[in-house]
């Protein structure tokens, strides 16, 4: 299968979100990848809100099955939530409930005026109404489950897309 | 034999002591602490991981700081939390601690946080479980006896971790009365295990254990000696409730001796940190001007317990 450029991708994807910001938009990224994404994106669209960082292992709905992600990264939304429109930025849009879980933990934080989703990649197979309001490229297949395509950064800083089987 | 705390995938079951636990436990709950020391900032101070799981404080002694921080603890993690305070309900009328135990898990508990006067008495309550096909029940150590108390361990490795980085280069020193500390013994568990190079305990004969150093200590008799260019200074509380006999003179005495002083804590590095599991006895085995002074984290060492026991009681909660 053809895997986009990911440095392509995330061009594309600030110049579908820029003729919708204005001086209140707030980016959240969700780690890992969907944060590096959303520090490209803060600085390519000149967001004068500081960036937000959402670790969703403490609201995932598997931890009763699958307990706790082994290192949880910080959560920090440094700006002021309620009232101010969020862009959620997450690498890859799969079944949903990454971004279902960002959203509940997003709004222990306060009531943000609007939530939209931004995302590189969708790969379908959703299993929650759940939709990105800006993505940059959407797979014409969804992929098998034992699939996994996430973003990947060099040392360098570039980012990539891979694909791997999971055994 | 299985290690009891650990489940047949090497998972952590109960926490019943830092003696034994591997390494990656360890750092395992240090690392999955830090992000839940960000929770107390929110506006809403709750994660949903234990939502509907009942905790229960079981204290056959009495607590506030880590009864308090459990609690806490528990209701930030959405957990339904009881306390029972035994020294006023069945123990009282002679009901034995696992008749209570099971009561309790009639009540549909989930997790037990236990502090008992007998060594022993939160691995009796978790082979129990396990002998009765119970193993989806948790138990926390609260303090048990002179044996251990293993989120006050954890609590203060996070708490040097946090001011020192590294454990690998460090010299602490655990003062004061050791004989009759279960935090002295987890702490030390914890600071070997960890890699600390030199751990030493400074005390006087009569309150240190006997061959205390085959836990892997250099043992001082003198504590200006013994604070002589250490990291970290950790003051253990004198146990007057514990102490039966003559073991030292007077208070004022022992200040005199033992008492962490500027004067003493000079000889340490200078960037040196204090600390101390409370409560404190000011004037006893420390100064006031320590206690209170630039280089104490006595009160961070509190706050960094609510994130540590937070992240026990999830990664126990999921296994």
């Amino acid at each position: 299968m053809h895997i986009p450029d990911a440095e392509t991708l995330c061009r594309q994807l600030a110049e579908q979100i820029r003729p919708h910001v204005t001086a209140d938009t707030a980016l959240v990224g969700i780690h890992t990848g969907g944060l590096w994404l959303a520090e490209r994106l803060h600085a390519l669209l000149g967001i004068r809100k500081p960036l937000g960082a959402i670790d969703v292992s403490f609201y995932r709905d598997d931890y009763a099955s699958k307990g706790l992600h082994a290192r949880p990264q910080r959560t920090g939304i440094p700006f002021d939530v309620d009232g101010a429109p969020v862009i959620l930025v997450d690498d890859v849009l799969y079944t949903g409930r990454t971004t279902r879980a960002a959203l509940n933990e997003l709004f222990d934080f306060g009531r943000p005026a609007r939530v939209d989703l931004a995302v590189l990649v969708d790969r379908g197979s959703r299993e929650l109404p759940i939709a990105a309001r800006y993505c940059a490229h959407t797979l014409s297949d969804p992929l098998p489950a034992t699939q996994n395509l996430e973003l990947q950064r060099t040392t360098e800083g570039a980012l990539t897309l891979q694909l791997t089987t999971r055994g | 034999m299985r290690n009891p705390q650990l489940n047949k995938h090497g998972e952590l079951q109960h926490l019943l002591t830092l003696d034994g636990l591997p390494r990656e436990i360890i750092n395992t709950i240090l690392d999955t602490a830090a992000p839940f020391t960000e929770v107390a900032e929110r506006e809403v101070k709750k994660l949903p991981l234990l939502r509907g799981k009942s905790v229960f404080n079981l204290f056959f002694e009495n607590s506030t700081r880590t009864r308090t921080t459990f609690e806490i603890a528990a209701k930030r993690l959405s957990a339904d939390v009881v306390n029972l305070n035994i020294n006023t309900s069945s123990a009282a009328k002679g009901e034995s601690l696992l008749d209570t135990v099971d009561n309790l898990c009639a009540m549909q508990a989930d997790m037990f946080v236990v502090r008992h006067a007998a060594s022993g008495a939160p691995m009796l309550i978790a082979q129990h479980l396990q002998a009765t096909g119970r193993e989806d029940i948790h138990v926390v150590n609260a303090g048990d006896g002179r044996h251990a108390h293993p989120t006050q361990g954890l609590l203060d490795m996070y708490t040097i971790r946090h001011f020192k980085k590294d454990f690998t280069n460090l010299t602490v020193a655990i003062v004061g009365d050791v004989l009759h500390s279960r935090v002295a013994r987890s702490q030390i568990a914890a600071l070997t295990t960890l890699g600390v190079p030199e751990v030493r305990v400074i005390g006087p004969r009569t309150l240190l254990p006997t061959a205390v150093e085959t836990l892997g200590v250099r043992v001082f008799h003198d504590m200006q000696e013994g604070l002589k260019g250490v990291d970290v200074v950790m003051m253990l509380r004198l146990q007057n409730e514990r102490m039966n006999g003559a073991l030292l003179p007077t208070p004022q005495e022992y200040y005199k001796i033992w008492g962490l002083t500027a004067d003493k804590l000079a000889l340490a590095r200078p960037d040196a940190i204090v600390m101390h599991p409370g409560p404190m006895n000011r004037g006893v085995e420390i100064d006031s001007a320590v206690a209170d002074g630039a280089q104490a984290v006595i009160l961070p060492q509190v706050t960094f317990g609510i994130a540590v026991r937070m992240a026990v009681m999830s990664m126990l909660g999921s296994n």
